[in-house]
């Protein structure tokens, strides 16, 4: 499924070049996600306002389709459509093993004939938010759009524009910054994103550092300097990107434990002092302690983890109006 | 200087003649981005009393975007005054379809319940699809649909009026 994505035109863009749908930061060019983020910066205030609210997408009904559960992805859409004035319909649809492509494109049929304006997809099928995109042009009905909320091991876009955001608050220029992003590479849509989002912005040094074990085969070829010692990798960084080491990963094969974990590749205050003196730490949440990260980082004075939280609002706001406009 | 264009600084100066003897002391001055804010600017230094300066970009409740999408590099509204009870004067370049009037009128709003809002534009050049008039207008020009009105801001800072293709 993936391999659709790279032939022919970009499925996320429209005639014109627009962006019709947001399945992926590969191949989305620096134009689109620079109007994006300057979209999100004037949002980032709504909050400060008496009435929370712009009526961008007023009438318009923004279906949260999450196949996979994800409170704070689907709470940061909704509150970012409700914020646009659209009607968010939440459907958490617990997919069971045996229901495959057939049973989502009869609930995306249904859907759309509910009337819906725009799909927030979580899955944890790679490709399934490019499906349902494809499909929606099969049956006619493009003026629908597809936001991916994280896909598989795929994508997972809008959390790359929000740590770009992010990064681009604290530390200005791209091209002048070495960034680090830290721990399972292999298992991470996050990272894939971030990775394809820094390399089309022109991050001067991007380097992941993680035990081999949870780094993809040929990752270099995605642009990136490989690290395995930590120490090493930090040296001289200005943003360390922490990933969460998911639990289950400790119970197979590919991890001793987690205490030997977090002294190799756990962030700790004496492992952040290699860093530039400036370095922010970020990580997309939700952490685990003592595992990739220490209380004292995760809490510290660089750490922007809950500022990237704020900032995931203003930049999916920005995400759902650009795509919710005009089509050609 | 385009035939048919009054020239922007004397348009200018003839708005501020008709806001000084009227507009209350302690108005809040908010220009529409980009002409109107330029124009805000320049009236609070021209005009006596204390103007609050704010700043509104309509771009989130134009009534086209269905239609045209957003443009890029939306600004910041910032109104850094209390909005509630406020006397406020909404300043715009060109008043024309009343469509950007009605934009930053509802997002006034969204801020709290001003207690008087006026409008002062630069040029009235008619053609209005909604029914808003300006309380204070520099000057009126009667303009072919078919063609648009430019404000530019040169380094030193001097406003001046051009005409171009709609």
């Amino acid at each position: 499924m993936s391999g659709v994505a790279r032939t022919g035109r970009n499925p996320q863009l429209g005639r014109n070049g627009e962006l019709a749908h947001l399945l992926s930061l590969e191949g989305l060019p620096a134009e689109i996600i620079t109007h994006i983020l300057d979209t999100a910066e004037p949002f980032v205030s709504i909050a400060e306002r008496e009435v929370k609210k712009v009526p961008l997408l007023r009438g318009k009904g923004v279906f949260n389709l999450f196949f996979e559960n994800s409170t704070r992805t689907r709470t940061t859409f909704e509150i970012a459509a409700k914020r646009l004035s659209a009607d968010v319909i939440n459907l958490n649809i617990g997919v069971s093993s045996t229901s495959k492509g057939e049973s989502l494109l009869d609930t995306i049929d249904n859907l759309c004939a509910m009337n819906a304006d725009l799909f927030v997809v979580r899955h944890a099928q790679s490709g399934a938010p490019h499906l349902i995109a494809s499909h929606l042009t099969a049956i006619g009905r493009s003026g629908i759009h597809v936001v991916n909320a994280g896909d598989g091991r795929h994508a997972h876009p809008t959390q790359g524009l929000l740590d770009l955001y992010t990064i681009r608050h604290y530390k200005k220029d791209f091209r002048a910054l070495t960034v680090a992003i830290v721990g399972d590479i292999l298992h991470s849509r996050v990272a894939r994103s971030l990775i394809h989002g820094l390399t089309t912005m022109g991050v001067a040094d991007l380097r992941v550092i993680a035990p081999r074990t949870l780094l993809p085969g040929r990752v270099e070829s995605l642009g990136v300097h490989v690290h395995y010692d930590m120490r090493e990798g930090l040296r001289g960084c200005d943003v360390v990107v922490m990933l969460r080491l998911q639990s289950e990963r400790m119970k197979g094969a590919l991890l001793p434990s987690a205490g030997e974990y977090f002294k190799n590749y756990g962030l700790t205050p004496g492992k952040l002092a290699l860093a530039a003196p400036d370095a922010i730490v970020m990580h997309p949440g939700p952490m685990n302690r003592g595992v990739e990260i220490d209380s004292a980082v995760a809490d510290g004075a660089r750490s922007v983890i809950l500022p990237q939280v704020t900032f995931g609002i203003a930049v999916r706001m920005a995400v759902l109006s650009i795509v919710a406009g005009p089509v050609a | 200087m385009d035939a048919g264009v009054p020239d922007a600084e004397r348009a200018l100066e003839a708005l501020a003649a008709r806001m000084r003897p009227a507009v209350a002391h302690d108005a809040a001055f908010v220009g529409i981005y980009s002409g109107g804010a330029w124009i805000a600017e320049r009236l609070a230094t021209m005009i006596p009393g204390r103007h609050p300066l704010g700043f509104v970009d309509v771009s989130f409740y134009r009534d086209d975007y269905a239609r045209a999408g957003l443009k890029p590099n939306v600004k910041r509204t910032a109104l850094p005054f209390e909005v509630g009870g406020a006397s406020i004067v909404l300043i715009d370049d060109v008043l024309y379809t009343g469509r950007s009037v009605r934009a930053a009128i509802n997002e006034l709003f969204d801020f709290g319940r001003p207690g008087r809002i006026e409008l002062a534009v630069l040029i009235d050049r008619g053609g209005r699809e909604l029914p808003y008039e300006p309380t204070y207008c520099g000057a009126r020009v009667a303009m072919a649909r078919n063609l648009s009105i430019a404000l530019s801001r040169d380094a030193q800072g001097r406003l001046s009026l051009g005409v171009e293709p709609a």
